[in-house]
Formats: structure tokens, sequence, C-alpha cells
């Protein structure tokens, strides 16, 4: 093919090339490509914004299980505290009892021990003033024969002191 | 199933206007040369067919007569082409301002004192002729392509503006080819900080040579020009690519050229001319793939058909016609590959101006 008059191609494309780009890149190309952009990035931001959600929504979760987890932990504790306390005092209250129960005992003992001698030195007494009477009476009747009277009240008085041991 | 019917209606519906264009335009052609019945030549009618014209052939003898607008010594001079009558040979003389006009074979001269063309020793006419800015053929096909770009494309931007959201209609449709061109072609290859201010130029001229590559397989009026098998159209797309990349070409690009980072001086003697060369074989190579591409796919299709009337006989047809749908197909491909490349390669080509560093 020949070229021929390539002046009016030349001219007439560059014309209208030059208005085509113009009239497109005004009234075409920039407004379809920003509305694609902001919705681009609107989409992106959305999923950015999910995705957010989501994390903190897991974070939320772990917290809660957190809480949770402490809570029982703590009510575990606090019931093992009590408990030990029960034990504690049931342990005390019967070591008291204990001491008190072995304390009263003793008591007990030296009151009886007490009595028992305060018992004993009446009977001696009353023994002795016995004697006293019964040797008066001895001296009032046997007057005359006074040393073989003394000496059968001694023999008689050890034996009645070995019988009350 | 009958989607697979009606698509096969569709494409013999296609091949059958392609065969209709072209047997007219070679019934047209020898009438056009002398009215007389002579021997089939392939060749004429083909590059008749692929070459720019002053009129737009429609069928049979009927043509849209185009408007011839000249500039000439006595001033501008603007007449219908149909007053040539479809004389390409010199024979028909229009008068004007004073003046003799003669086309021959597409280009328009001045008549001589007698009327008629002097010719030189090759055959070539040897007259002067006025500078000719003549809506032609291909012309024609641009107003119609750049027409058809500006009503796609501002009522598709009208739609966004109207609704939020996803895109409708149109726009859903025309969407994922401007995103093409923004995700695939021109952030990868200019980088995402720069690719903005770029992106009208590419946008245009990938829809521009894709229109212009699909009217020229659309066998029917107005389509059936193709402004893409013109190297002058791709010659104008590649150095306006070719400005632009020069224009755009910061420190480094400069600096690769004149001082090739990491080359001995003395080669730089060899390197600078070579560089240089690079400058313009590039945006060369934009414009001969482009046209070549397209020329190819119409001679290839037109060749196939002429076998019928080579051979003489319509026993051909259904080979042909198999043959030239294969092709057809074929070319749809191209049309969109080769806007593509254009495209990418302008792309890559601003890229490598506008690079930062390595």
């Amino acid at each position: 093919m020949n070229i021929t008059h390539p002046e009016s191609l030349i001219f007439w494309t560059v014309l209208v090339f030059v208005i085509l780009l113009v009239l497109l890149r005004k009234y075409a190309w920039k407004p379809i490509l920003g509305a694609v952009k902001s919705r681009e990035t609107s989409i992106n931001d959305a999923l950015a914004a999910a995705e957010e959600a989501r994390k903190e929504m897991q974070n939320l979760k772990a917290d809660n299980e957190r809480i949770l987890k402490e809570a029982r932990a703590e009510r575990d504790s606090l019931l093992k505290e009590a408990r030990e306390m029960k034990e504690k005092i049931i342990a005390d209250a019967k070591e008291e009892a204990q001491e008190q129960g072995s304390k009263i005992i003793a008591q007990a003992k030296a009151a009886i021990e007490g009595e028992k001698r305060a018992a004993l030195a009446e009977l001696k007494n009353q023994v002795a003033s016995l004697s006293v009477e019964i040797a008066e009476k001895v001296v009032k009747q046997e007057f005359s024969d006074k040393d073989k009277q003394l000496e059968l009240v001694g023999n008689m008085l050890g034996e009645v002191d070995t019988t009350l041991n | 199933m009958s989607i697979a019917r009606e698509s096969v209606k569709f494409i013999a519906f296609l091949t059958l206007l392609f065969s209709i264009s072209v047997f007219s335009q070679e019934h047209h052609n020898n009438h056009s040369e002398d009215g007389s019945e002579e021997a089939f030549d392939p060749t004429e009618v083909i590059m008749h067919h692929i070459s720019d014209s002053h009129d737009f052939h429609i069928a049979g003898n009927l043509s849209l007569p185009l408007p011839v607008i000249l500039w000439t010594d006595n001033g501008l001079v603007t007449f219908m082409s149909s007053e040539f009558h479809h004389d390409e040979a010199g024979e028909v003389v229009v008068d004007k301002k004073g003046m003799k006009f003669v086309r021959y074979h597409d280009e328009i001269y001045y008549a001589g004192a007698n009327g008629a063309l002097d010719f030189d020793a090759e055959h070539h006419p040897a007259n002067d002729r006025p500078l000719n800015f003549s809506i032609t053929k291909n012309v024609f096909t641009l107003f119609l392509a750049a027409a058809l770009m500006l009503l796609i494309f501002i009522p598709v931007a009208r739609s966004y503006k109207k609704h939020q959201g996803a895109p409708r209609g149109l726009a859903g449709f025309m969407e994922p080819l401007i995103l093409f061109v923004r995700n695939e072609i021109a952030i990868p290859n200019i980088g995402k900080k720069k690719y903005e201010r770029y992106m009208p130029y590419l946008l245009t001229v990938f829809f521009l040579i894709w229109l212009g590559n699909l009217f020229g397989l659309i066998p029917f009026f107005p389509f059936s020009g193709t402004l893409t098998n013109d190297i002058v159209f791709t010659g104008v797309l590649a150095v306006i690519t070719f400005l632009i990349t020069t224009f755009s070409g910061n420190k480094q690009y400069w600096g690769h050229i004149f001082a090739t980072p990491g080359v001995p001086k003395p080669l730089l003697l060899i390197m600078i001319p070579v560089e240089v060369l690079g400058m313009f074989t590039k945006p060369f190579a934009l414009m001969v793939r482009l046209f070549a591409n397209i020329t190819a796919g119409h001679i290839v299709i037109l060749s196939l058909f002429s076998l019928i009337f080579i051979f003489k006989t319509a026993a051909v047809a259904p080979v042909s016609i198999a043959f030239a749908l294969f092709m057809f197909v074929l070319e749809l491909l191209v049309a969109a590959l080769q806007a593509y490349v254009f495209t990418l390669l302008s792309a890559l080509f601003i890229g490598q101006a506008v690079e930062d560093h390595h």
C-alpha cells in the first residue's frame, strides 16, 4: 500500500486524539478512577474495621475467660482456707478442752488429797482425844497399875496407826 | 444448545456479510478501473481494501462521499469526494477557485493546463499537490471511534456519581477493563506512586486502539474502516508515547542514556549513539508492530476470499470461509492483544523514564 496524503490523518489524529484525551480525562477517567479508588478505600477500611472488631472480640473473650479462671481460683483458695480454719478451730478446741479437763482433774485430785489430809488430821486428833479419854478412864479406874496400863495403851495406838495407813 | 445454535447463526451471518463486502469491493474495483471485465488481481483488490480512501464504500456502487479539504496556493478549497465520480486515474477534473484538481490513486494533484497529469520516468505523477486535510475513510473511522468512546465512557462516569457501591450496567462491563489497564499495565510498569498521571493517556490509547481494531473487523457501514492498519495513525500514537516518555524522563533516565553507569569512559563513544538510537527504535517498533499485526490479519482474510476468484469456482468457498472464519476469530483476539501490547509497552517506556533507582 502507498501512503497517500499523510498530512490529513496526522492532522486529524493529533487533533481528535488531543480533544478525546482532554474530554475523557475530565469527564470519564478521573471520575471513574476516583470512584473506583474511593470504593476500594472504603472496602479496605471496612475490612480493617471488621478485623479490628474481631480482634477486640477475641481479646474480650480472652479477658472473660481469664477473669472466670481467676474467680474460680479465688473460690478454690477461699474454700481451702475455710476448711483449714475449721480444722484448726476444731483442733484448738480439742486441745483446750483436754487442757481444761486435765486441769480440773488435777484440781480435783489436789482437793481430794487436801480433804484426805484434813480427814486424817481430824481422825488423828479424835483418836488422840479418845485415847486421852480412854486413858483418863483407865487412869481413873486402874490408878494403881499405872505403868502397865500406859504400855498397853501405846501398843494399841500403834496397831490403830498401822491399820489406818 | 440453543445458545450454540444462535452463535453459529451469528457467525454465519458475519461471514456472509464479510464475503458480500469483499465481493462488492472486487466488483466495484473492476468497474472503477476501466469498466470492463479483466483478469482478477488480488494484490490490487487487497491493497485497495486496506488503503485509505476519499470515499467510504458501502456496498455495490453505493458510496458515502466524504469532504475533501485542500489547502491550496489560493487558500482553503472544500468539496465532496463524489465530484471525482470514483475516478482514481486522474481523468475527472474538478474545477474550484480557478484551479483544476485530479485524483490519481487516492492522491489529489493540481492538474496541468491541459487538465491532465504529467508522469515522470517511473510513471509517478510529477505534478504538485495541495496539502490535503480531507476527511478520508480513516479520519471518518477515527471520528466514529472517538464519538463512541465519549458515548460509552462519559455515561459510565456519570453512573458512578449517581449510585455509589457496586458498578451497574455498562459500568459493570467497563470497570474490569479499566481496572485491568490500571492494575496489570500501569501500576506494575510505572509504579504505584507515579502511575496516576499517565492513566488518562494509557486508557485512551488502549480503548482507541481496541475500538479501531474491532471496527476493521465489522464488515459493514459505518465500520469496516480500520484505523490501525494505517501506519500514519499508529505512527502518530507512537510519537505521542515518545513525546510523553521524553518529557517525563528524569535525571536517572538521561543519565542512563548519556552516562550509562558502570561503563568505562571510552566505551561511551559507542554507548551514547546506541542509547540515543534506542530512544527512537522503541516507538518505531510500537508503530510497526501495531500496523503490521492488523494489516497482516486483514491481508490473510482477504487473500483467503480471493482464492474463490483466483480459482474462479465457488467450490473453494467453504474452504475459504472456514479458514477466514478461523482468521476472523484470531483477529478478534489480536485486536485486544495489540491494544494491550501497545499500552503495555507505552507504560513500560514511561516507567523506564520515570524510574527512581534500580
